[in-house]
């Protein structure tokens, strides 16, 4: 049976990278390796995972450079040679070898206003909404995003600027300020606006490449761009 | 004597705090569309500028020939003062984010910094489009 050679980041921020060999699968995907790691080589390694069927995100992390779902990424796909590097996802704090601390990019959902607000009460029936109208559309384009945190990883404007939101959130703003039930939207305009919000995107278009959902947050944050400039010509923002 | 804070002082530095990041929004999201709308600008000057160039060398003009054209050509050096104005607004504010997120300089001075570098580059360019009308 041939061997992978499989490089894993071990440690925190400080920290270095670790060898091990693998047993080489049909089929296998990276999660696989890792959790083939954890098992069998070294029980202290720390790495989170969840659904293992690519719902839950939390599996994201890199590999051989980029940033990926472990559990849809077959070794096959990625591989370089014989060897695997594995990484904890770039631009978040390092908790414990492949485990990143996310609480810093939730935090940036809320800092870009991500909660939805209701125009409605309770008493008022249900709102509909065509899925004909083109703010449902576009609401529809991004709704689907998972927080894993690909996109956040793999933004090279969050690598230059830690105060920038990220795609993640500025995609979530999008689609909320593109929700007609919504109240908060001049208010989420100016939240998304500035040098750290939707203007700081260079338009790299890495975070479209690499969704693991097939979102587009590059679309999503021209939108954005879109509706600030139209707010500050209207005297909203 | 003691100073007495009162709560409306905290109330009070809040609101300062929130026009501060208001108007800083604003400024951004001027900046932005400022940009944009130069490139658009720029995007046709410079295309009407590189076929003026490539007609000039194709045509085997001499510098005194250009001049001879150029000189008292008010429709020339209107084009190149709004050629220079898009330059002056565009290079600056593109210059900017590049600053801020290569060196993480952010504060007041980048933007009086790069007011001087919007002049310098109104001047030099206004400097030049004279130089071949005069």
């Amino acid at each position: 049976m041939s061997k992978l050679r499989v490089s894993v980041w071990r440690g925190a921020e400080a920290g270095e990278y670790r060898s091990y060999e693998v047993p080489r699968q049909e089929s296998q995907t990276v999660l696989d390796v890792v959790t083939f790691i954890q098992r069998y080589l070294d029980p202290t390694l720390a790495y989170r995972f969840a659904c293992r069927v690519g719902m839950c995100g939390s599996c994201a992390m890199s590999v051989n450079g980029v940033a990926r779902w472990t559990c849809r990424t077959h070794v096959t796909r990625v591989i370089k040679g014989d060897a695997l590097e594995i990484a904890p996802l770039r631009n978040l704090p390092v908790i414990k070898d492949l485990v990143a601390d996310m609480s810093g990019f939730f935090d940036k959902w809320a800092k870009a206003k991500g909660q939805f607000r209701s125009k409605r009460s309770r008493q008022d029936d249900f709102a509909v909404v065509s899925p004909a109208t083109p703010e449902r559309k576009h609401a529809d384009a991004a709704i689907e995003c998972i927080g894993c945190g690909v996109c956040y990883s793999a933004c090279d404007v969050v690598a230059c600027n830690p105060e920038y939101l990220g795609p993640a959130a500025l995609n979530r703003a999008w689609t909320l300020v593109n929700d007609v039930r919504d109240s908060a939207n001049p208010e989420r305009l100016r939240a998304v606006a500035g040098d750290a919000g939707c203007n700081a995107c260079h338009t790299h278009v890495s975070c479209s490449e690499l969704c693991p959902k097939q979102i587009a947050p590059t679309a999503s944050i021209a939108g954005l761009k879109r509706a600030v400039s139209l707010a500050l010509l209207k005297g909203q923002l | 004597m003691n100073s007495a804070h009162s709560p409306m002082d905290g109330a009070g530095a809040a609101m300062d705090a929130t026009r501060a990041r208001l108007s800083d929004v604003r400024l951004q999201a001027r900046l932005w569309l400022a940009q944009r709308l130069a490139a658009a600008v720029l995007a046709l000057c410079v295309l009407v500028h590189l076929v003026t160039i490539i007609y000039a060398v194709r045509q085997g003009l001499s510098a005194a020939e250009i001049l001879g054209r150029t000189r008292g050509n008010l429709a020339g050096f209107g084009f190149y003062l709004i050629f220079v104005a898009a330059v002056s607004i565009h290079a600056p504010i593109g210059l900017r984010a590049v600053l801020s997120e290569w060196f993480s300089w952010r504060c007041k001075s980048l933007d009086w910094a790069l007011l001087a570098f919007a002049l310098l580059l109104a001047l030099v360019g206004t400097r030049a489009a004279w130089g071949v009308f005069r």
